[in-house]
């Protein structure tokens, strides 16, 4: 019988957990544009938080869990100004926190309103520029990962406390820099979301670097990274490189299978198995791409990586596929075509080597584009000397001027390197 | 992790075509997973399945609709969260917009 109250107790706060995760982001968003201090509604959220994990054990989740919170929170925020009253603050504090108490009586955001705005200043807040890069990670995860101090202090192998502190002074830094509660202004606005970027790669690094046999949360943190780049890049549906951002981390994530053997060894990128690529990310991924090219103009840092990305993507299907056509109609073009293939999906030395398979290939013996992959395989390869001769035989070998000029060009060059 | 959930018993609306004011609520919701980044994949389920059985070597194919209860009706997604309570929550979401019926959550290994 108590192990069975020990059990539902134990799904209760896994529940809590839940409900916190979800909907943590927007509380402490309300809640800030409520009384205008990230850290007192921080804190505040908290107190709701704890409200919770005292009552729902027994009455159970309510039906609509973010409104009993955001009431709670707001409760506990009433109680606090009466308090702070009769400490005798200074009365145009008061008076301003008064006002906040009333606005709270009217502003109640429901369910399903438009929370978004709410977030996105969160999101520029948790990231604003006076505060140190370590500080705008450990106050982003927290804020709007919903993660705990503990949490975050495990995912990066620091002490509790260290982070503890992080969290700590970053909202002090905050409150004395007197951040605005806002989006940045359009000239501002490339800058700001620079800075905020920055915070969710960097978080998705450290949890795609994490090894075999780290603590879960460390790997966890791509899957922080990604719902936060997938939040901010929805918030900012006209910003290329949210949206290039969110790409290049899909994309990645796709390989996190692969890039692991069985004893914990990293596996590199051209050495992956492709069949253990996440074709759903990829395809996300690429999407997330197609809204980057939508938007037009130049591509930017995290939009080019992710292009680049989705070229070596590409690359394993361009292969796949002559694999599959080398089946269906087999013969030696398509087999020279299928070396070039696995050349950029798996490195010159694989497509060298089904290359050297069709040099006794009768039906090829004055084809010039076999000698011609075989010198760029060679010379990718930093074979000079072969190439350059191989160069020199489908330079004889072509009819077309255009082709041998640049065949000969090719030799030489091999010649100088 | 990530996990499938699926309707098997959509007991309100089997019969009849959702309503605007349910598909608004729908669209809501997936707003709100989308924009909260654990949607992964998501779509309706359109109203004649076919099964394909097998048994001892010999594959079947019946075309539905099947008048069975716990016929698997309306829609799924594939979310994905860090544990299975977080799945769990947006399933009773999503239930209490479509009314009286059943979902089933599985989580999704190899995806």
């Amino acid at each position: 019988m108590l192990q069975s109250v020990a059990v539902t107790a134990a799904d209760a706060h896994r529940a809590i957990d839940a409900v916190w995760r979800i909907e943590s982001p927007r509380l402490i968003a309300g809640l800030t544009r409520i009384v205008r201090d990230v850290g007192l509604a921080e804190e505040l959220a908290q107190d709701a938080l704890v409200a919770a994990v005292e009552q729902w054990p027994e009455s159970g989740v309510p039906d609509n869990p973010g409104a009993w919170l955001m009431a709670t929170a707001k409760h506990r925020a009433i109680d606090r100004l009466r308090r702070d009253a009769r400490l005798e603050r200074k009365r145009e504090e008061i008076g301003r926190e008064l006002e906040a108490a009333q606005k709270m009586a009217t502003a109640v955001p429901e369910r399903g309103g438009d929370f978004g705005d709410d977030l996105l200043r969160l999101v520029f807040i948790a990231c604003h520029p006076v505060l140190s890069t370590e500080a705008r990670v450990a106050l982003t995860l927290r804020l709007l990962g919903g993660l705990s101090t503990e949490e975050i202090a495990r995912a990066f192998l620091v002490p509790e406390s260290t982070v503890a502190q992080r969290i700590v002074r970053a909202k002090r830094t905050l409150t004395a820099a007197n951040v605005p509660f806002e989006v940045p202004a359009a000239s501002d606005l490339e800058a700001r979301l620079a800075s905020v970027l920055e915070v969710i790669y960097l978080v998705f690094n450290e949890g795609y670097s994490a090894t075999a046999g780290d603590d879960w949360m460390r790997p966890a943190l791509c899957l922080d990274a990604l719902r936060l780049g997938r939040l901010v890049a929805e918030l900012l549906p006209r910003e290329p490189e949210a949206h290039g951002l969110v790409a290049l981390m899909e994309i990645q994530a796709s390989r996190t299978k692969a890039r692991v053997g069985p004893a914990g060894e990293p596996i590199l990128l051209l050495d992956q198995n492709r069949g253990q690529w996440d074709q759903l990310l990829i395809r996300r991924g690429l999407a997330a791409l197609e809204r980057v090219e939508a938007l037009g103009g130049a591509l930017g840092p995290y939009a080019l990586q992710a292009a680049i990305a989705a070229c070596h993507a590409r690359a394993r299907q361009i292969a796949a596929l002559y694999d599959a056509l080398a089946q269906l109609a087999h013969s030696p073009v398509v087999e020279l075509n299928r070396a070039v293939a696995y050349g950029m999906a798996f490195g010159p030395a694989a497509g060298l080597e089904l290359a050297d398979a069709l040099v006794s290939e009768p039906a090829l013996k004055s084809y010039h584009l076999l000698p011609s992959v075989r010198g760029d395989l060679l010379a990718k390869l930093g074979r000079p000397d072969e190439a350059r001769s191989e160069f020199e035989r489908a330079a004889a070998l072509t009819r077309n001027a255009r082709e041998r000029d640049l065949l000969l060009e090719r030799a030489a060059a091999c010649s100088r390197s | 992790m990530r996990f499938l959930m699926y309707e098997v018993d959509n007991r309100a609306s089997a019969n009849t075509p959702p309503s605007p004011a349910l598909m608004a609520e729908m669209g809501k919701l997936i707003e709100e997973t989308t924009k909260a980044g654990i949607l992964l994949a998501t779509g309706g389920l359109g109203p004649n399945p076919t099964r394909v059985r097998s048994s001892g070597g010999k594959v079947a194919i019946t075309d539905g609709p099947f008048t069975e209860a716990k016929e698997l009706t309306g829609g799924f997604a594939l979310v994905e969260v860090k544990t299975k309570e977080e799945a769990i929550e947006w399933a009773k979401r999503f239930r209490k917009i479509v009314g009286d019926g059943e979902s089933v959550i599985q989580e999704v290994f190899g995806g």
